[in-house]
C-alpha cells in the first residue's frame, strides 16, 4: 500500500515524445486508470512505473521512495499484462507461486497464499493445468492471481481485459472493483476503453499525444470535460460539436451556429459575456438533446430544426443522426418517438447541459469555458 | 457417421498411397542393405538380397534331374543314398559329378530316359548335394557379418569359422578381447561416441548462453556482433583444416579427442547460436519482463523460462549436430586418423581393403545406422509437439 508520484516524467524513444511531462499523483489505495486512445503513452508511463522503461527526465516516486534508479524486481509491484504472459511450461500453481520462490519465501507460506489467491478468484481446481489448457478468461484470472500473491504495494494493469469477449469482460470488470474494495492496494490500470475507464476507477486521467489531458473523478469528467479533447474521448456516442459564434442581443446571449441559434439560459450565461461576438465551438451531448414530445419538464429547452439521416433503434433508446445546415449531430432520445427518414423534425437541446470551448489558445484541443 | 468416417478415408486414400509408394522406395535400398547384413556372404556372393526366400540354388534341376530316382530328401536309394556326406564327398564338382553320370549303373544308363544335365545344371546340381548332405551347411540368415565387423575380422571365411578350427589371424584372441580389437567396428563405435556426445552438448551449451545473451540482455554492439556470427557461417570448413592442423601440431592436439572436440565445437557454434537465438528471440518479450518484475536475474531467467522453453530448438539443434559429427569422415580422418579410428573412418577402410567383401560393409553400416535412429526417436516428440501453445492470448 502506498502512493505513486510522477514528477515531471518525459520518456522519449529517440525523437519520438512518448510521455510529455507527465505530472500525477495516486493517491494511496486509489483504483486509478489511465485512458487514451492507442499511442497516447498511457502503457509506457506504466511500464516507467514498473521499471521496464527508464525515464527520461523527471522522478517516479512508489511511497515516499524515488524509485527511478530501484530495479523492478525490488519496487514491490506486480503486473498483470495484456498477453498474460502466463510461464507455458509451468502448471497454475507454479506460475503463481514463481515470484514467491524466487523471494525463498517457505514452502507452506507459498501454499497458503497461492491457495487463499485461488480461492478469491474461483480457481482452485486448476492448480494442476498448464496455462494452454485454460480458457482466455481463466488464464486472465491466473494472472491476477500471480499479482495477488505477492502482496505488492501497487498492482499494475496493462489492458487485462482486452483479449476477453464483450460479456466476460463485463463480469470481470465487476470483479477487479471488488478485488481492489478487498485488497485495499493502489491500483494503476491501462486501457484504450472509456467504459472500462468511467464503471471501475475512482479517478481516471485522461492522455493524449503524451500529455495528461485531465485528471479527475469519473463523474467529474464526464459533466466538466476539461477540453475538447476529453469531452470527446468520454462518453458514448460522443458529445456533439459545434463551431459557433457567441452573439449578445439585449441582456441575453446566444449561441449562434449559421443555421440555427440557441440561448444561454441567464443563470449560466456569467462566463461568456466577455466572448460575445467571438468564435467557439459549442458542445451538446447526445443525451441532452430531445424530441420535444418527451422532453423532461423544467429544463432550459431551446428548439432547432433538423432533416432525420440515419435511425439507429437500440431497444430503450434511438440514436438519430440529424444534419441541419453544414452540421452533422446525433441525438439519443427516447424510444417511442415516430421520426422517419428525410422528415424535417424539431428537437431541443437541453441548455442546462451544454459546453463551450475557446480555440482562442489552442486550436487544436480548445480548452472549456465556464 | 461410420460411412462419413469411411468416405474420409477413401478421400485421403490416393494421398496415402503416393506416401507408401514414396516412403517404400525411398527405403528400398536400405532393406536390402538390413537383409544383406544377415545372409551368409556365401549367399551374398551366389544370389541377390531380394532372392533371399527363394529356393536354395539348384534345388530345382536337382528337381527335373535327380528327384525321380533319389526322392526329394537324397535317401530313396539306400546304395546311393545323397544325404550321405561322406558318399557325396566324391561329387564335389560339376566334373566328378558329370563323369558319374555318364557311368553305367548295373548295366544301365545312369539316367535312364532323363536327359543329361548340361556343364552349368550339374554344378548348380553339386552345389546343392553338398547342402543336402550337410557338407556345406549355411542357414539361410546368420550374425556373422555382424561379428566379423566388429571384431575386424579380416579374412577369407569368418571369425567363429577360424576360430573354432584355431588358424585365426595373430592379432585375435577369440574371446571378449577382441572387441577392442583396433580394426574392429566395436572399439570404433565407443571412438565414436567419445568423439559425438561432447561434440554435441558443448556447442548447445555455449549456443543457449550466446543466444540468452543476444536475445535478452542489452550490451553495445550487439546486433554487428550477431551479424558477424551469421556471416562466418559461410566459411567452408575445408579452409580450416591445414591451419588448425598445424596449430595442434603446436600444441600437441593433433590425434587427441579434444582437438576434435573444440574443432567441432567451432564450427558447430555459428549455425547453432543462429539458431537458437531466433528462435529465444521469438518467445514473447513480456514472458520476461513478467520474471523480472517478480524478482528473477539473467540468470533464473535463463534456466527457469529460456532453457525449458526452448527445448524443441534444442533438440532439432542435437540431432543435427549429432547426425553431422557421427557421419563425418574429413575431420575425423584429419584430426584422428587411424590413432583413434571412428566408425566412419572404419567404414571406409573395410571397402577399401576388402573391396569384394561388402557384406561386412552392410553390417557395419548397420552398427554406424543404430545410434542415430535412436537418438532420432528419442528427441522426435520435440519436432512435433509446440510447446508455446497457450503461453499467449485466448
Amino acid at each position: 500500500m502506498a502512493s505513486v508520484t510522477f514528477e515531471h516524467v518525459t520518456k522519449r524513444f529517440g525523437d519520438f515524445v512518448a510521455v510529455n511531462d507527465l505530472n500525477l499523483h495516486i493517491e494511496d489505495r486509489e483504483f486509478l486508470v489511465l485512458v487514451g486512445p492507442s499511442g497516447c503513452g498511457k502503457t509506457t508511463t506504466l511500464r516507467c512505473l514498473a521499471g521496464l522503461e527508464d525515464v527520461t527526465e523527471g522522478i517516479i516516486k512508489i511511497g515516499d521512495t524515488v524509485v527511478n534508479d530501484v530495479p523492478p524486481k525490488d519496487r514491490d509491484i506486480a503486473m498483470v499484462f495484456q498477453s498474460y504472459a502466463l510461464y507455458p511450461h509451468m502448471t497454475v500453481f507454479d506460475n503463481m507461486a514463481f515470484g514467491l520462490k524466487l523471494r525463498k519465501v517457505p514452502k507452506e507460506e507459498i501454499k497458503r497464499r497461492v491457495e487463499e489467491a485461488a480461492q478469491i478468484l474461483g480457481i482452485e481446481n486448476l492448480l494442476k493445468r498448464k496455462p494452454r489448457e485454460l480458457s482466455g478468461g481463466q488464464r486472465q484470472r491466473v494472472a491476477v492471481g500471480r499479482a495477488i500473491v505477492r502482496e505488492p504495494k501497487v498492482f499494475l494493469f496493462d489492458e487485462p481485459l482486452s483479449n476477453l469477449d464483450a460479456k466476460l469482460r463485463v463480469q470481470t470488470r465487476a470483479e477487479l472493483s471488488k478485488l481492489h474494495q478487498r485488497l485495499q492496494t493502489t491500483f494503476v490500470y491501462v486501457t484504450h476503453d472509456q467504459m472500462e475507464a468511467m464503471t471501475m476507477a475512482t479517478r481516471i486521467a485522461v492522455m493524449n499525444k503524451g500529455v495528461l489531458q485531465q485528471l479527475d473523478t469519473p463523474q467529474n469528467l464526464y459533466d466538466r470535460p476539461a477540453n475538447l479533447f476529453v469531452a470527446g474521448f468520454i462518453g458514448s456516442p460522443s458529445m456533439n460539436f459545434f463551431p459557433a459564434h457567441i452573439r449578445k442581443d439585449g441582456s441575453d446571449l446566444y449561441v449562434d451556429a449559421d443555421s440555427f441559434k440557441v440561448k444561454i439560459p441567464e443563470q449560466r450565461a456569467k462566463p461568456y459575456y466577455n466572448y460575445a461576438g467571438r468564435e467557439v465551438i459549442f458542445g451538446i451531448r447526445p443525451e441532452d438533446i430531445h424530441n420535444p414530445q418527451f422532453a423532461p419538464p423544467g429544463i432550459h429547452a431551446e428548439p432547432v430544426e433538423a432533416r432525420v439521416d440515419v435511425i439507429e433503434l437500440m431497444g430503450n433508446e434511438i440514436f438519430l443522426y440529424l444534419v441541419n445546415g453544414r452540421h452533422n449531430f446525433v441525438a439519443r432520445v427516447d424510444p417511442r418517438t415516430r421520426f422517419k427518414v428525410g422528415e424535417q423534425v424539431q428537437v431541443v437541446f437541453n441548455m442546462d447541459n451544454f459546453h463551450i470551448f475557446d480555440p482562442a489558445v489552442d486550436r487544436e484541443n480548445p480548452v472549456a469555458v465556464r | 457417421m461410420n460411412l462419413e468416417h469411411f468416405k474420409r478415408w477413401l478421400g485421403n486414400l490416393p494421398v496415402h498411397v503416393v506416401l507408401l509408394g514414396l516412403c517404400f522406395i525411398w527405403l528400398l535400398p536400405t532393406l536390402g542393405l538390413l537383409v544383406t547384413s544377415f545372409r551368409p556372404f556365401q549367399d551374398v556372393n551366389e544370389t541377390g538380397w531380394w532372392q533371399v526366400l527363394d529356393p536354395p540354388r539348384g534345388a530345382r534341376e536337382y528337381q527335373q534331374f535327380c528327384a525321380a530316382c533319389h526322392g526329394g530328401r537324397g535317401d530313396a536309394i539306400p546304395n546311393a543314398d545323397l544325404s550321405n556326406p561322406d558318399l557325396v564327398q566324391r561329387y564335389r564338382r560339376s566334373f566328378t559329378l558329370m563323369a558319374a553320370l555318364t557311368q553305367e549303373f548295373n548295366g544301365q544308363p545312369h539316367m535312364g530316359e532323363v536327359p543329361l544335365p548340361n556343364e552349368n545344371q550339374a554344378a548348380l546340381i553339386a552345389t546343392y548335394l553338398r547342402r543336402l548332405s550337410g557338407l556345406e551347411v549355411r542357414p539361410r540368415f546368420t550374425l556373422d557379418n555382424y561379428i566379423d565387423a566388429i571384431v575386424g575380422y579380416r579374412g577369407t571365411r569368418n571369425y567363429r569359422t577360424d576360430c573354432a578350427e584355431g588358424v585365426q589371424s595373430v592379432d585375435l584372441f577369440c574371446d571378449w578381447r577382441d572387441l577392442g580389437n583396433p580394426r574392429g567396428m566395436g572399439r570404433a563405435l565407443i571412438n565414436s561416441l567419445i568423439v559425438t556426445i561432447p561434440a554435441t552438448i558443448f556447442p548447445i551449451l555455449v549456443a543457449a548462453f550466446a543466444a540468452y545473451a543476444f536475445s535478452w540482455m542489452e550490451f553495445p554492439g550487439r546486433q554487428w556482433l550477431f551479424a558477424l556470427l551469421v556471416g562466418v557461417q559461410i566459411v567452408p570448413l575445408q579452409m580450416a583444416l591445414i591451419p588448425v592442423s598445424r596449430l595442434y601440431a603446436q600444441v600437441g592436439l593433433n590425434g587427441t579427442f579434444p582437438g576434435i572436440w573444440m574443432f567441432h565445437t567451432g564450427f558447430g557454434l555459428p549455425y547453432a547460436i543462429f539458431l537458437t537465438r531466433n528462435f529465444m528471440g521469438s518467445l514473447p518479450r513480456e514472458l520476461f519482463e513478467s520474471a523480472f518484475l517478480e524478482g528473477a536475474s539473467h540468470w533464473t531467467a535463463f534456466t527457469r523460462l529460456a532453457i525449458p522453453l526452448t527445448v524443441p530448438a534444442i533438440a532439432s539443434l542435437a540431432i543435427f549436430q549429432f547426425l553431422w559429427v557421427w557421419n563425418d569422415l574429413l575431420v575425423a580422418l584429419v584430426f584422428l586418423g587411424g590413432t583413434k579410428p571412428v566408425l566412419t573412418y572404419q567404414i571406409s577402410n573395410l571397402v577399401t581393403s576388402l573391396g569384394g567383401g561388402w557384406h561386412l560393409l552392410t553390417a557395419a553400416a548397420f552398427i554406424s545406422m543404430i545410434l542415430p535412429m535412436m537418438v532420432f526417436f528419442a528427441f522426435q516428440r520435440y519436432f512435433i509437439r509446440g510447446l508455446l501453445a497457450g503461453s499467449i492470448k485466448g
